[in-house]
């Protein structure tokens, strides 16, 4: 009796630390070696989180910073979305043609091993400052990642079940909402992980080289009057940005997509 | 039962199937195979194991067009197919995996009968991870039947289940096919199940593959009970030693 007790004690008690208490526990952890970190070195060059979130709310209300976030996001979401459509579309095709992946291959191991720089300085250059140079540079960036990952996918397609769709005759449309990208669903959820994190980083760096505006422009300009507490500002502020997208958009997603997975017998 | 446009046999013709391996090997899998299925009976191709029967089914199917002969399939003909493995899609319920390859004209009522039928009622809602292999089995022999097949395929079906879950599904086979009456074809290695289902018994040579001879069982498929089975099997054994001894 006093044995099954204590169990069921333990059972509580890993699934408080396994809930979302254990993430604030974290995050919470994380502000104060910051804390006290900025106590410590008592400098301009690195404000503590309050000062940090003091300038966020300052500028959210009487500044621009979210119409600056607001910029980044739609160039995020733009190059993204580019990105996803084009390298899925390659990757699938290039998975099920061995010959078109034969032709194919080397352009992607170029593309592969192209610095983002490269190519962004290139797209100015060729295609002018303008917000489609920038978009298509970035998207470009992240096109040979998707490929990649798609091309997995595409191989590792269940030939039984391409089978019975064939013999049971479903049309096209059925069989590619059916059957196709259901399997494809964690190959589409790696590549959009990975994209969306690589891409919000090369976005920044296509507005500081040539946009008058977004999170980049604003910290390359802060850079320059050495205001820390600004450039950690927005930083944070688009991290939160990103984080929200991953816990309220890609996860609840992911988890509807899956639902059919592991449920007890 | 009889359906407009669609004549009263299928016919199959494989003069050659021949598999080129990797390294440019040629395997005759079949050869001078020729089959008049008679419509709404029930076809066994029986034959030893790896004869090339799931071969053959893969063509009459039409899974397979690397062959020599003709398939006289008709056009728009309805097929439904039951697998070695259940082969349902795990992302689908039950009843989205047996809706979606429904006939247009299958009703709530029609898919409320089979499940009843073949025991997968309470099932419907669940998805396939869920199920043993034999409740799966059962999903996809309702899958087949939901087309409302003009031609139903059944490969090997019951294989690799324990012989009590197997033999009652092979009565479910026959109390849905006997109440649904459809032109089938079932390929098996498993000399009882044969007897028990078939309408024409066809004996498979292997290697390359061809026709033997073919056995009309006369007596109905209700009425063999274990004796009926062994002494029809007896008889066959004394005719055939080649293809009925050792099982």
């Amino acid at each position: 009796m006093s044995l099954s007790l204590a169990r069921s004690d333990a059972g509580q008690g890993t699934r408080i630390l396994s809930g979302p208490v254990i993430s604030i526990l974290s995050v919470a952890g994380f502000l104060l070696v910051w804390f006290i970190a900025a106590e410590i070195a008592q400098s301009r060059m690195l404000p503590g989180p309050v000062a940090v979130i003091e300038y966020i709310y300052k500028e959210s209300v009487h500044g621009d910073l979210v119409t600056q976030l607001g910029i980044t996001l739609w160039r995020v979401i733009a190059s993204f979305v580019v990105a996803m459509a084009i390298g899925s579309m390659l990757g699938l095709a290039m998975g099920q043609s061995p010959a078109l992946n034969r032709v194919l291959d080397p352009w992607l191991i170029v593309l592969l091993n192209l610095p983002a720089l490269v190519i962004i300085i290139l797209a100015y250059v060729w295609f002018g400052l303008n917000e489609a140079a920038a978009i298509g540079a970035v998207a470009l960036n992240k096109i040979p990642n998707v490929i990649v990952t798609l091309r997995e996918g595409a191989r590792a397609l269940d030939p039984g079940l391409d089978e019975m769709a064939r013999a049971y005759r479903l049309s096209p449309w059925s069989k590619l909402r059916n059957v196709t990208l259901p399997q494809l669903q964690p190959y589409f959820a790696a590549a959009s992980r990975s994209g969306l994190s690589l891409i919000w980083k090369i976005v920044l760096v296509v507005e500081l080289l040539g946009r008058p505006n977004g999170v980049g422009f604003e910290l390359h300009l802060n850079f320059q009057l050495f205001n820390v507490t600004a450039i950690l500002g927005y930083t944070l502020a688009f991290v939160a940005v990103m984080l929200a997208i991953e816990y309220l958009l890609v996860q609840p997603i992911e988890r509807h997509a899956t639902r059919w997975r592991n449920k007890p017998v | 039962m009889q359906r407009a446009g669609v004549t009263s046999q299928f016919e199959i013709r494989i003069d050659e199937k021949t598999y080129v391996g990797a390294d440019g090997s040629r395997l005759t899998a079949i050869r001078d195979f020729v089959l008049d299925v008679a419509q709404e009976s029930m076809t066994v191709l029986m034959g030893p194991s790896g004869c090339g029967k799931t071969t053959l089914l893969r063509i009459v199917a039409g899974l397979d067009d690397r062959f020599v002969g003709k398939v006289n399939v008709p056009e728009g003909a309805r097929i439904g197919v039951m697998f070695q493995e259940p082969r349902l899609l795990p992302w689908r319920t039950v009843r989205q995996n047996i809706e979606l390859v429904a006939a247009p004209d299958f009703s709530a009522e029609d898919l409320e009968w089979l499940a009843q039928a073949v025991g997968i009622a309470d099932m419907l809602p669940r998805y396939p991870q869920e199920l043993s292999l034999g409740l799966a089995r059962r999903v996809a022999l309702a899958r087949a039947f939901a087309t409302k097949p003009d031609l139903l395929l059944l490969d090997e079906p019951f294989v690799s289940l324990d012989e009590r879950t197997a033999d009652r599904l092979r009565r479910l086979l026959l109390e849905v096919w006997s109440a649904r009456p459809t032109t089938a074809i079932l390929v098996t290695h498993n000399a009882r199940e044969a007897i028990l289902l078939a309408d024409q018994l066809v004996l498979l040579a292997s290697r390359p593959t061809h026709v033997v001879t073919v056995e009309t069982i006369a007596v109905p498929q209700a009425e063999r009970d274990p004796q009926a089975i062994e002494a029809i099997h007896v008889d066959l054994l004394e005719r055939y030693p080649a293809n009925f001894s050792g099982r």
